[in-house]
């Protein structure tokens, strides 16, 4: 059904575009430089509370007490908010988006070092944070367990007592009631006979490969704000990626209808997937209905580090190869660390681990994943969605591989790759990829071909490169609303946030391209659920396919509108009439500006011309059993990257002289954009690489702060830094785009891993490497190692 | 506050005099925001370490979440908000918006203050100039190429003349 409509619709458009494929300067450049942009962080309101968290200190715990009495003593102190007096209003505080299992403040017992306990409100902030201090929780310790992979057998201590899938995703719902385990899912694919396949190879190889926690660090720390609006309804005003999925579990928690309650954001400080679904929210509408003032709750960045980070991963890789370089059996067990709620994590696990055989054509597969509480943060979405965790085990090995069999990597790779109209393990067929164009290109811009000098001694040299594919995430909706107003000027009303990816220029470029008017002109309102309609939220690199699609169905509806009218005034058939120049124009060159349009339909220069699009892609359940869907994702995605190094043998220490980052994006409808997010994504993701790791003792974050958690500035940067795409437009993306803010992650940690690999012949397993890891490898490797080892 | 915690300062923000009651407990980036309703200056690490409440004091680049508004008593304090003049743009503004030296903004003032005081002592830096000078601040969206191409334009667009 998409695919006819979007057939329809390209027969509609026309050659060569005016917008599609310009560098269109970012629409709130001005309001960025100066200042001015509108940020959630910056919203005061009057008679406003500051809410502090009182949070857990440890990891595993019942609670037999809080005294909140000194607290309360303070001058200032407005109130200190527990879950009795949550209770009285909401009578399962619990939610999250994959599972029911959050509190809205601890309930009973604590689940991880960090989890909010009570919230001490004041006028004055530093009122709040003073008496934060004060309020006394007194906990009996439970056993506490860490580790995914222990977390995960029979007899860990049990954090949840019960599973309690939420019921938005169907999939999930199997797992209802299942108790006495921390395994919040298991997933699995088969395909064909895995047992028969390793009995068929030459070669097995057998790893397993480890991703630490990392952290989103946006730089806009979490905020929202919440106020009553007359008597029974809520407005909330939150740093949010997902509005409407913020106003459906604020509605569903409250028993209220969606209509009372408000979702509104702004520009974002940074996502990156920290802000998805539900964080602070729910916490700050009940402390603003309990007290009935408005109440705002920000965290700092050090809370963040409590609040939501990556998932780290043990990814246990099992590869059957014949000795001509074919793989042909694969086994892949993952162990995802989701922390002590499930927030996304569930689907993380399900989305990546269905993709953690690679890009790559196995006849005989078998991939089982499992989500795993551990008394941890919680771990969600970071940009990729788990994808480079299992890229990681799938990409390093590969290189074991072609080594041991004396092939080199990229020829590896291009024996193995998915061809078009190949069926992917999952069944779907690969199809609008272009697996073989993006590693001709990596080829290419790596100059493979050419000598490469390792170099002796001390300073030694490598390259690699690596490949992730992803599927873009599916079931999900998009609706846009275009306006034409009263003067004839234009507005695109959607859900997409725009976070810094640059989403309300890229919705502009595609409404202007449709209406015939520059970008630039066309205003993009920020999401509000009381005028944006709906959208699952900006996640998944799905904002440019799914609202873009929207955005330019609603498009077509108002250009339709249009030529209608100018048809009537012209007395000719709408069809021979084109917009064109913020105008109407007839072949004999009469035209009409959209200002006079209006004038034309309403008499006055008034009113409103108005499209609707929506875009829900067509989806097919996997099977449980077999984890095949012929049609389990929209589309997919893939990014590859090339890397050169030289590592001082003497300390372990990486240089990444070469970062190359390679991805299909289908077609550019913004290219600066483009190049922009994938050169971001290759930095962001070189940090959680060469340095960036959360290091957790029993479940307190020893560096919960920009000092001691580092993540790359200046100095940091590849000598060479790059990024190349390919553009074949995909047949059901607007314009032929496709999505592009994570493709950038998926390879470069593999890519340098592989570079080290290539320059010393060191294996490390483990992510980040850093200098005392990569030392310690190399010290083994040479028959002296380190004395603690 | 109490009179014992509470002052009143009289200082130049952006060349308007201006007299605040603040708290010695409070930094500049609070009273900025309380007071003036400037949002230009924020706070995100609170450590003084990503740069993103940069604001400007005697003509010296301070960290805004650590310095004490106390401290800027009598002094000349220039924000982001400074920079522009009537309805125009700095040129390091300006090379920022052409050259996409942004993605989400949080970062940016920091980075275009940090620029200014760069080209004051140094009209025409090299591009490890440019690094060296702007390590301080950090971009998550991690724009650095496009920020040091912004920095390269303002300077040849003669973006150390200073017209805040």
């Amino acid at each position: 059904m998409p695919k006819l409509e979007t057939q329809e619709l390209d027969r509609d458009s026309r050659a060569p575009y005016r917008e599609v494929g310009r560098s269109v300067p970012r629409l709130e450049g001005a309001a960025k430089v100066t200042g001015s942009a509108e940020y959630i962080h910056n919203l005061r309101v009057p008679g406003m509370l500051h809410g502090k968290i009182c949070r857990s200190s440890v990891a595993h715990g019942r609670i037999v007490g809080i005294d909140s009495s000194a607290a309360l003593a303070i001058e200032g102190v407005h109130a200190v908010i527990t879950i009795d007096e949550v209770l009285t209003l909401v009578a399962n505080p619990y939610y999250g988006p994959a599972f029911h299992d959050q509190p809205i403040l601890a309930h009973g017992k604590v689940r991880h070092v960090g989890e909010p306990v009570a919230v001490v409100l004041a006028a004055d902030p530093h009122v709040a944070e003073e008496a934060s201090n004060l309020v006394e929780i007194a906990y009996e310790p439970i056993e506490a367990v860490f580790d995914e992979v222990a977390a995960a057998r029979p007899g860990a201590p049990v954090i949840h007592d019960v599973l309690k899938p939420a019921g938005m995703f169907t999939d999930l719902k199997y797992l209802q009631g299942r108790s006495g385990t921390n395994v919040a899912l298991d997933a699995r694919v088969r395909r064909g006979d895995v047992v028969r396949g390793f009995a068929e190879s030459d070669r097995i190889f057998e790893h397993t490969f480890r991703s630490g926690k990392v952290m989103h660090a946006a730089f806009e720390p979490i905020v929202s704000l919440a106020e009553m609006n007359g008597h029974d309804e809520l407005t909330i005003h939150s740093a949010t990626q997902s509005p409407s999925f913020v106003r459906s579990e604020i509605s569903r928690l409250l028993g209220w209808p969606e209509n009372r309650v408000r979702v509104r954001t702004a520009f974002l400080g940074g996502g990156f997937g920290a802000k998805l679904y539900i964080k602070l929210e729910a916490l700050v509408a009940v402390c603003a209905l309990i007290v009935r003032k408005p109440v705002r709750i920000a965290l700092t960045m050090d809370e963040q580090f409590y609040t939501i980070t990556k998932h780290g991963a043990t990814v246990r890789i099992k590869t059957g190869v014949k000795n001509d370089g074919r793989i042909i059996a694969r086994q892949v067990e993952t162990f995802w660390n989701g922390g002590a709620y499930a927030d996304i994590g569930p689907r993380v696990t399900q989305k990546s681990g269905f993709t953690a055989a690679g890009p790559y054509d196995i006849e005989h597969v078998a991939l089982d994943n499992f989500a795993v509480y551990t008394n941890e943060p919680p771990a969600g979405a970071l940009r990729g969605f788990g994808i480079s965790q299992v890229s990681w085990a799938y990409e390093r090995q590969a290189d074991i591989i072609a080594r041991t069999l004396g092939i080199d990597p990229l020829d590896f790779r291009r024996r193995n790759i998915l061809r078009e109209g190949r069926p992917h393990v999952t069944g779907t067929r690969i199809s609008n990829l272009e697996i073989p164009g993006v590693l001709d290109l990596l080829s290419d811009r790596m100059e493979w071909d050419r000598p490469f000098d390792r170099g002796t001694g001390t300073i030694r040299r490598g390259r690699g490169l690596a490949l992730g594919l992803k599927a873009c995430i599916s079931p999900t909706t998009s609706v846009a609303i275009v306006h034409v107003y009263g003067d004839g000027s234009c507005a695109v009303h959607c859900g997409t946030v725009d976070m810094g990816q640059g989403s309300d220029t890229v919705m502009a470029q595609v409404a202007g391209e449709v209406l015939g008017i520059r970008a630039e002109s066309v205003q993009v309102l920020h999401p509000d659920t009381s005028s944006t309609p709906y959208d699952m939220g900006t996640l998944g690199s799905r904002s440019t396919f799914h609202m873009g699609h929207a955005v330019r169905m609603a498009a077509l509806s108002v250009r339709a509108q249009l030529l209608e009218i100018a048809g009537r005034a012209f007395g000719v058939d709408p069809t021979d009439l084109a917009c064109c120049d913020a105008a109407v124009v007839c072949g004999d060159g009469r035209r009409l500006t959209l200002r006079e349009l209006m004038l034309e339909r309403f008499a006055m220069q008034a009113g409103n011309v108005v499209g609707v699009g929506s875009y829900a892609p067509s989806y097919e359940k996997a099977n449980p059993e077999t984890g095949q869907s012929p049609d389990i994702t929209p589309f997919w995605m893939l990014g590859g990257a090339g890397a050169e190094i030289a590592v001082d043998m003497e300390t372990g220490r990486i240089n990444v002289t070469k970062l190359v980052n390679v991805a299909d994006v289908g077609r550019a409808i913004n290219p600066s954009i483009v190049e922009r997010q994938l050169i971001g994504a290759a930095i962001m993701q070189a940090g959680f690489t060469l340095f960036e790791e959360m290091i957790l003792i029993d479940g307190q974050v020893l560096n919960a702060s920009l000092a001691d958690y580092k993540i790359p500035g200046f100095l940091d940067l590849p000598e060479d830094l790059s990024a190349a795409y390919v553009e074949i437009p995909h047949e059901n993306g607007p314009f032929g785009a496709k999505g592009v803010g994570e493709t950038g992650v998926f390879s470069p940690a593999p890519a340098i891993a592989n570079a080290l690999y290539d320059a010393i012949g060191v294996v490390v397993t483990d992510l980040p490497l850093t200098p005392e890891r990569v030392l310690r490898a190399i010290r083994k490797a040479e028959g002296r190692p380190m004395e603690d080892d | 506050m109490s009179g014992e915690q509470g002052r009143t300062i009289p200082f130049m923000l952006n060349d308007r005099p201006v007299v605040a009651r603040v708290a010695v407990y409070e930094t500049v980036v609070e009273v900025l925001q309380r007071e003036f309703g400037l949002f230009g200056a924020r706070e995100s690490c609170g450590q003084g370490l990503c740069g993103c409440c940069t604001v400007v004091v005697n003509g010296t680049a301070v960290s805004g979440c650590l310095y004490l508004a106390v401290l800027v008593d009598g002094a000349e304090v220039v924000t982001i908000e400074g920079l522009a003049t009537g309805g125009s743009l700095h040129p390091i503004q300006q090379a920022f918006v052409e050259k996409n030296g942004f993605q989400c903004g949080f970062c940016t003032p920091g980075f275009i203050l940090m620029t200014k005081e760069l080209l004051a002592h140094c009209p025409h830096p090299t591009t490890d100039e440019i690094r060296h000078y702007l390590s301080g601040n950090l971009c998550r969206c991690a724009s650095y190429l496009d920020i040091v191409e912004a920095v390269k334009m303002a300077a040849e667009a003669g973006g150390s003349t200073d017209r805040g």
